[in-house]
C-alpha cells in the first residue's frame, strides 16, 4: 500500500520517475520544471535512482540523448517547458518517427515573447503534430500516477511511441498536495523492465533514420500515424491495469455534473479544479452546467468526447493557449471539428484564459457561461472571446 | 509499379533497415563511363589501389592480386591515378 | 605515424573486412567515404555510429539500401555528438544492470565540416566537456557538399563556394578556416588528431588509438572532394596528399594535451601545387596565393614551435 504524503507536484513527478526505475535521464533547466530534475539529480546522486544522468547543455540535445539512450534500449526520461520544449521541437518528430518510447514531463508554461516563466499551455499546443502520445494532469496526484503510466504505454510493443505528461507550471508543478507514493514492488510488478523489440547491437546491425524516398514516406507516417491511434486501446488497458493495481481509475474524459447538463465546459489541467467551484456555485444559482476535463489529448478521443457532448445544448471550450490569427484556442478548434460529422451537436464556443501565468477565476467561468447563455439565444458575436484582457 | 511496392504494414517498423550491407544490390558500376584495366605482369599486389578505393570495389584474389568489382565500379580512376606501377590504366566503358 | 616508402606494402596487412559497403551512392572518387571506409576498418564490428545529417548520411542510408555493416542512427543535423552521449549512456547503465554487451563497444559520433564546426558545434563541445566514453569523427569536405557546396566554417580562406563564390566583388571564402582541433583540444580531452585518407596508415594507427582511449577522443580527417573541390576524381588521394604535404593541412595528435606532429616538414610544398589543381581556387590571383602562403607558413611554424614545446615540456 502506498505512503500517503503532503509532496509539491514537482517532486511527485521525481518519485514517479524514480518508482519506474529510468535509466536514462537527460535534462535541461527551465523554469518552472527545474524541481523535478534537481530531486532526479540528488536521487542520483545519492544512489536511491540507478539511473545516468546526462546533464546536457540545451534541451535539443536533452531530447537527442534520449533518442540515442532509447535506441539502445535504456528506459529514457527528459522533463521541459516553454522555450525548451520549443528548441526540441525537430527532435519531437524524429523521436516519435523513429518510435523510440522517450517519456517526459512538461511543465507548461507561456512562450516568449515577450518572456514569461509563467504557466499556459502554449507550449504543448505547439507540438500538437509531433507524433507524441499527450496527457494532461490536473493534480498532483494525477501527475505521479500519468508519470508512470506514460512508461507503461509509450514502450508496450504494439505503441513504441514517446509519450508527454502535462502539468501546468506553478499552478500544479509547485503546489503541495496529499498524494500517494506507491511502492516500489506494486510498481515493479505493475511496469516491468523495458523490452525494446528493435536496438542498436553489434550483434544484430540495423540502420536506423533512412532517408525515406517520396515511394515510401507515406507509407511509414501511415504506420506512425495508425500506431498513435492504435495506442487509444493499449491506453484504456493500461488504465485498467492501474485501477486494479493502485484504486484509481482514469479515463480519456473526465466528467463532473454532467448528467443533465445544457452548458459543459471543457478545459484541460489544473483549472478544472477551480472550474469545479465555479460549476457548484453556478449548479447552485439553478444553472445546469458541467464540466468535461480533457485527459488525453493525442490520440484524440473522438468517440468519448462526442458521447460527452450528447444532449447538451453548448459547450464552452476554455484554452489556455492562443493560435495567432486563426481559430483561437486549439482545444475548441479540434473540439469543433471532432463534432462536425454529427448531425446533432451543440453550439461551440470559444475563450481564451489564463495566458501568461494570469489566474483564471471562479468569476471567470460564470462568465463564461454567461456569454455561452448569451450565444444560445442571440447567436454568435465573435469566432472567440479572449477573457480578462484589459480593452 | 505499385503492385511491387510494400503496403505500409510491410514496411519494418520506423523505416529500418535490418538487411546489413544491403547497398549492394546497387549497381553503382553503371555510372562509369571509364573502367580500370589491370595488367597482372606490373603489379607488385601493393594492395595501394585497394586501400584508395572509395567504394571498396577492388577485392584480393587468391594469388594475391586486386580484381575490379565491375558492378560497383563507379571509374574515378583513383586506383589507376596511384597505381606506382602503372598496373592499372582507365579505358572507355565500350572498348 | 605517417608512411615511409617502406610502409607501401602495408596495406595487404590491414583488415580485409568492409564495414561501409560498396554501392553506396557516394559521387565517384568521394574522399569522405573512403575516410568512412578505413575509419571502419579500425573500428571494427563493435561499433555503433551516431551520424549527423550530411553526405555520409544521405549517401549510405536510402531506403532500403544501407552501406552500414553495424548499427547506425541517425537523428539530425546538429546533434551527433548528443545522440552519441546517450548511446554512451544507455550503454553505461545497461551493462551495469547486466542487459548489455560488456566487451568494448565504440560508439562513434559522426558529422561533416558543417555538422560539427557549425551547426553541430554545441552538442560537440557540450558532450566533450561532460567526458562521454565515445569517439568523434569529423570529416572535413570544408563546405556544405550534399546540399550542393554551400560555405561553411569550415571552407578555407579564398575557396569559392555557392554562398561565398568569388566574384568582381568576393574573394569567395573571406574568412579562415576555423581551426577546429585546437577548439576540441582546449576541451582537454584525453586525445585527439587530425588524418587524411592519403595516408591511410597514420589514419588507421589514430582511429584505432581514439577508439581504445577512454573517453572523448575526436579524429578530423580532411575529405577531398572531386564534386565541391572541382577536381578530377581520380585527383582525390593527390589532393589529400598535397594539402599536407604543404602545410594547408597538418598531420598531428595531441594527446594528454601534448602536441605531436605525424610528419615534421620543416620544408614544404608550395601552396600553389594544392591550390591550382582545384576549380574553387581557380579565380585566386597572385597576390591571394602569397598570403595564402603566408598564413599556411605561419600557422605551421606555429605547430612546429608547439610542438617542440610540448615534447621539451
Amino acid at each position: 500500500m502506498g505512503e500517503r504524503v503532503g509532496l509539491e507536484v514537482s517532486l511527485a513527478v521525481s518519485e514517479a520517475v524514480k518508482l519506474a526505475r529510468a535509466e536514462v535521464i537527460a535534462a535541461y533547466p527551465i523554469t518552472p520544471q527545474t524541481h523535478i530534475v534537481e530531486e532526479l539529480s540528488q536521487m542520483v546522486a545519492d544512489g536511491d535512482l540507478d539511473a545516468e544522468y546526462i546533464i546536457v547543455e540545451s534541451e535539443h540535445s536533452a531530447m537527442s540523448a534520449c533518442c540515442g539512450a532509447a535506441a539502445v534500449g535504456a528506459r529514457t526520461f527528459t522533463a521541459t517547458a516553454s522555450q525548451g520544449l520549443a528548441l526540441m521541437h525537430e527532435v519531437l518528430f524524429i523521436a516519435s518517427g523513429l518510435r523510440l518510447p522517450v517519456v517526459m514531463a512538461v511543465a507548461n508554461r507561456a512562450l516568449s515573447a515577450p518572456l514569461s516563466i509563467w504557466g499556459d499551455q502554449s507550449d504543448v499546443m505547439s507540438e500538437r503534430d509531433s507524433g507524441w502520445i499527450q496527457l494532461f494532469a490536473e493534480t498532483g496526484q494525477e501527475a505521479l500516477d500519468l508519470t508512470i503510466q506514460a512508461f507503461k504505454i509509450a514502450e508496450d510493443k504494439r505503441v513504441l511511441l514517446p509519450t508527454e505528461v502535462n502539468i501546468d507550471g506553478f499552478t500544479l508543478s509547485h503546489v503541495v498536495e496529499p498524494i500517494e507514493i506507491p511502492g516500489q514492488e506494486e510498481v515493479d510488478s505493475f511496469l516491468p523492465p523495458y523490452e525494446p523489440q528493435v536496438i542498436l547491437d553489434p550483434e544484430k546491425p540495423v540502420t536506423m533514420g533512412p532517408v525515406g524516398f517520396p515511394e515510401v514516406y507515406t507509407e511509414i507516417k501511415k504506420q506512425q500515424n495508425e500506431a498513435l491511434l492504435g495506442s487509444y486501446e493499449v491506453i484504456l488497458e493500461v488504465w485498467d491495469r492501474f485501477a486494479e493495481s493502485f484504486g484509481r481509475a482514469y479515463r480519456p474524459i473526465e466528467h463532473y455534473r454532467t448528467e443533465d447538463a445544457e452548458i459543459l465546459i471543457n478545459m484541460a489541467g489544473a483549472m478544472s479544479g477551480t472550474a469545479r467551484i465555479a460549476v457548484d456555485m453556478m449548479r447552485e444559482e439553478g444553472k445546469k452546467v458541467g464540466l468535461i476535463r480533457t485527459r488525453l489529448w493525442r490520440p484524440y478521443p473522438f468517440d468519448e468526447i462526442r458521447n460527452a457532448v450528447k444532449g447538451a445544448k453548448a459547450v464552452a471550450v476554455v484554452d489556455r493557449a492562443l493560435s495567432f490569427g486563426g481559430q483561437g484556442g486549439p482545444m475548441c478548434s479540434e473540439l469543433r471539428s471532432a463534432l462536425y460529422p454529427l448531425t446533432e451537436k451543440p453550439v461551440v464556443t470559444g475563450y481564451i484564459a489564463g495566458l501568461g501565468g494570469r489566474d483564471i477565476t471562479v468569476e471567470n467561468f460564470q462568465t463564461i457561461v454567461e456569454d455561452t447563455e448569451g450565444v444560445l439565444t442571440d447567436g454568435p458575436r465573435e469566432e472567440y472571446k479572449m477573457i480578462g484582457v484589459r480593452e | 509499379m505499385a503492385e511491387d511496392k510494400p503496403n505500409w504494414r510491410e514496411y519494418p517498423m520506423a523505416a529500418t533497415i535490418h538487411s546489413p550491407g544491403s547497398a549492394t544490390d546497387q549497381n553503382t558500376g553503371d555510372w562509369k563511363s571509364m573502367r580500370p584495366e589491370r595488367d597482372s605482369a606490373k603489379c607488385d599486389k601493393c594492395g595501394i589501389c585497394w586501400i584508395f578505393c572509395p567504394d571498396a570495389a577492388l577485392y584480393m584474389t587468391e594469388e594475391g592480386y586486386y580484381e575490379v568489382d565491375l558492378y560497383h565500379c563507379k571509374g574515378c580512376g583513383i586506383c589507376a591515378h596511384e597505381c606506382r606501377k602503372e598496373a592499372i590504366r582507365m579505358v572507355e566503358e565500350g572498348e | 605515424m605517417a608512411e615511409t616508402p617502406g610502409d607501401l606494402f602495408l596495406p595487404r596487412l590491414l583488415p580485409l573486412q568492409e564495414f561501409f559497403a560498396e554501392g553506396n551512392r557516394g559521387c565517384q572518387g568521394c574522399g569522405a567515404a573512403l575516410v568512412m571506409r578505413q575509419v571502419l576498418k579500425a573500428a571494427g564490428p563493435d561499433t555503433i555510429v551516431c551520424n549527423a545529417t550530411g553526405c555520409m548520411e544521405i549517401i549510405s542510408s536510402p531506403y532500403p539500401e544501407t552501406a552500414w555493416r553495424i548499427p547506425w542512427i541517425h537523428v539530425a543535423f546538429e546533434n551527433a555528438a548528443a545522440v552519441a552521449a546517450g548511446v554512451d549512456s544507455g550503454i553505461k547503465v545497461l551493462r551495469r544492470k547486466g542487459r548489455y554487451h560488456d566487451r568494448r563497444i565504440n560508439v562513434v559520433a559522426v558529422a561533416g565540416d558543417g555538422g560539427t564546426a557549425d551547426i553541430g558545434l554545441q552538442a560537440l563541445s557540450g558532450a566533450l566537456e561532460r567526458y562521454h566514453d565515445f569517439t568523434y569523427v569529423c570529416y572535413d569536405n570544408e563546405a556544405y557538399m550534399n546540399t550542393g557546396i554551400q560555405r561553411s566554417s569550415s571552407t578555407p580562406y579564398g575557396a569559392s563556394t555557392t554562398t561565398s563564390p568569388s566574384g568582381r566583388e568576393s574573394i569567395g571564402q573571406k574568412t579562415q578556416k576555423k581551426n577546429l582541433p585546437m577548439i576540441v583540444a582546449a576541451h582537454e580531452i584525453p586525445y585527439l588528431a587530425t588524418a587524411c585518407p592519403s595516408f591511410p596508415l597514420d589514419l588507421m594507427d589514430k582511429a584505432r588509438r581514439a577508439f581504445e582511449t577512454v573517453g572523448p577522443t575526436y579524429l578530423h580527417i580532411l575529405a577531398p572532394c572531386p564534386t565541391g573541390w572541382r577536381h578530377a576524381s581520380d585527383l582525390t588521394i593527390e589532393m589529400g596528399r598535397l594539402a599536407v604535404e604543404t602545410g594547408a593541412f597538418p598531420l598531428y595528435a595531441v594527446v594528454d594535451g601534448k602536441l605531436e606532429l605525424s610528419m615534421k616538414m620543416d620544408r614544404r610544398k608550395p601552396i600553389i601545387d594544392y591550390l591550382k589543381p582545384q576549380g574553387r581556387f581557380r579565380h585566386l590571383k597572385e597576390e591571394d596565393v602569397e598570403e595564402i602562403q603566408s598564413r599556411v607558413d605561419e600557422n605551421y611554424e606555429r605547430l612546429l614551435r608547439r610542438a617542440e614545446l610540448d615534447a621539451g615540456g
